[in-house]
């Protein structure tokens, strides 16, 4: 199936305020370690941005900014909306955020309830709630695995239910932390096409530069705690010298 | 160990149907009906069989999942060992290890029977509450039989970190287990120290990653809009039905402690 980029604006974008907006951000693990060191970012409405480095670069930790799990040092900002106390649900509700390890994110005894805990703890009714369930299961392929318990899946599977339980919550922006590993090559193609399809803002993280390629026409590089490079993803894709630095590779 | 959690049969049966509060406090009713019982035990059997009877899905579903959950309670039956002795009766054996003067009377030997078998009963019938009521819509109905918000988010996520606590040590067990290679005409496993090492070690870590763990899945959880209570989607108003097997459950209750004190 050929790839097509969908550009048109999605709701959003009328209110100016960017997406993510983020501002000198420093982060230290509770053991010292300085994990971000000055990171800097805006994201408008509707923008699809790749997020790549090397291990430990500092991708997971920065995602877990963006919907106040863990809290640094310096601004951001989720559609204009500070990360406070009282607003906290409100962005939550906002940012589908998806775990590098489907482990962590699934917690519930089915995949049902896992995928209509979102939903529901958003104050949806029940009617609204199997339908939100039903179409988040068949986007990502696992309609048949409802009753199933989410630690007896494959980690593929688990992945694309992780996946499911955001899309429920019908988010506008989607932060994804390497949603792709682990997917067989079909799984990886409908992973592709489904983003492809979904008129949100994104920010993916990923080893895999042929996803950065085909979907990402914006690239963040990280490395050890900052961002060393934001523009475009094929000026960057043709710098060997520059990939080979951070440790990257031509898709 | 996975076998012993894995509680909730997916079927709907009578039983699944029925409103959680009067499944909660039927469960509780029994068992300390059952505790308080006298130790003749003609009357509690006969519940135990209509308990039992009531629905031959779920026990079909459960087979023998159900029986060796059954034993769960098996380390606090056996600590009620010592009325065995304790209990004043027709003396029936002696026994006199280190010095101590230990006699078994029959009195002792009925209690301890009836001890065995009520605990034997109560279990069964906490199995047949969780097997018919899944874990979110329990917490629930606790809340609505008004026990505080923050009792019931330390049970739930108790119960969750259970799971996490089983699965970290799964993992940390089989990545010992892969590694345990012997060579052929060697003596594997190191020295009983070394071992005895390595088993504190993988302790300590089964602590630490579940901690790390449990802080993920919270995280998770506030990230799917978790604000201290667990919402569920089962029905939870009482119908004409749910009135009648209270009413029945009540007179069950009775019955037994009237049989039972005879
Ligand atoms: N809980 C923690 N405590 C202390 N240091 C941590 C913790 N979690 C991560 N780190 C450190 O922070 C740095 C960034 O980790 P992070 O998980 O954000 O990297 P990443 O870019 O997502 O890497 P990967 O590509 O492997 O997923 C690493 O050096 C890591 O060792
Ligand atoms: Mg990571």
């Amino acid at each position: 199936m050929p790839i097509h980029h969908d550009n048109s604006p999605p709701p959003q974008a009328q209110t100016g305020a960017p997406s993510i907006l983020v501002r000198e951000l420093n982060y230290r693990y509770p053991d010292g370690f300085h994990a971000l060191r000055g990171l800097s970012v805006a994201i408008a409405p509707g923008e699809r941005v790749g997020l790549v480095g090397p291990n430990g670069a500092g991708k997971s930790t920065f995602m877990l900014h963006l919907n106040g799990l863990l809290s640094g040092e310096g601004e951001i900002r989720i559609a204009g909306l500070p990360l406070s106390k009282e607003k906290l649900p409100e962005v939550r509700a906002l940012v589908g955020m998806v775990f590098q390890n489907p482990d962590d994110q699934l917690f519930s005894p089915t995949v049902f309830d896992d995928v209509a805990f979102g939903p529901l703890h958003m104050g949806y009714g029940e009617e609204e709630v199997r339908q939100r369930v039903a179409e988040a299961l068949a986007a990502v392929g696992m309609a048949d695995f409802a009753e199933r318990m989410p630690y007896h899946l494959s980690v593929g599977q688990k992945k694309r239910v992780s996946l499911a339980t955001v899309l429920a919550m019908g988010p506008e922006l989607l932060v994804l932390d390497e949603p792709s590993a682990g997917l067989d090559p079909r799984g990886r193609r409908q992973l592709i096409e489904l983003l492809d399809g979904m008129a949100l803002t994104m920010l993916v993280s990923t080893h895999d530069m042929r996803l950065v390629d085909e979907l990402f026409p914006r690239i963040l590089v990280m490395d050890a705690g900052q961002i060393v490079y934001d523009g475009e993803t094929s000026a960057v894709l043709n710098d060997d010298a520059f990939l080979r630095a951070h440790g990257l590779e031509k898709p | 160990m996975e076998a012993l959690l894995d509680r909730f049969i997916s079927v709907d049966s009578p039983i699944h149907c029925l409103d959680l509060r009067v499944k909660l406090l039927a469960t509780v009713g029994f068992i300390v009906g059952n505790a308080a019982a006298g130790w003749r035990m003609a009357g509690l059997c006969a519940a135990a069989a209509a308990i039992d009877a009531v629905d031959q899905r779920i026990r079909a579903v459960a087979g023998f999942g159900a029986l060796k959950r059954s034993f769960i309670a098996l380390p606090f039956m056996l600590a009620g060992f010592s009325v065995v002795f304790a209990t004043p009766g027709r003396e029936i054996a002696q026994w006199t290890p280190l010095g101590l003067d230990l006699r078994v009377t029959d009195a002792g030997v009925v209690r301890f029977i009836s001890i065995m078998l009520r605990t034997w009963l109560s279990v069964q019938m906490a199995i047949l509450l969780t097997a018919t009521t899944d874990f979110p819509a329990l917490t629930h109905a606790l809340r609505h039989l008004k026990v505080p918000a923050v009792l019931v988010s330390i049970i739930a996520f108790m119960y969750r970190y259970l799971f996490v606590l089983v699965e970290e040590a799964q993992r940390l067990l089989r990545a010992r287990a892969s590694r345990s290679a012997v060579l052929p005409g060697q003596k594997g496993g190191g020295g009983l120290l070394w071992r005895a090492k390595v088993a504190g070690n993988m302790g300590g870590q089964l602590l630490v990653r579940s901690m790390a763990r449990a802080d993920r899945v919270y995280m998770a959880m506030q990230a799917r809009g978790y604000r201290g209570e667990l919402l569920t989607m089962t029905r939870h108003t009482m119908q004409r039905r749910d009135w009648q097997a209270a009413a029945l459950m009540l007179l069950l209750l009775a019955a037994v402690q009237l049989v039972g004190r005879v």
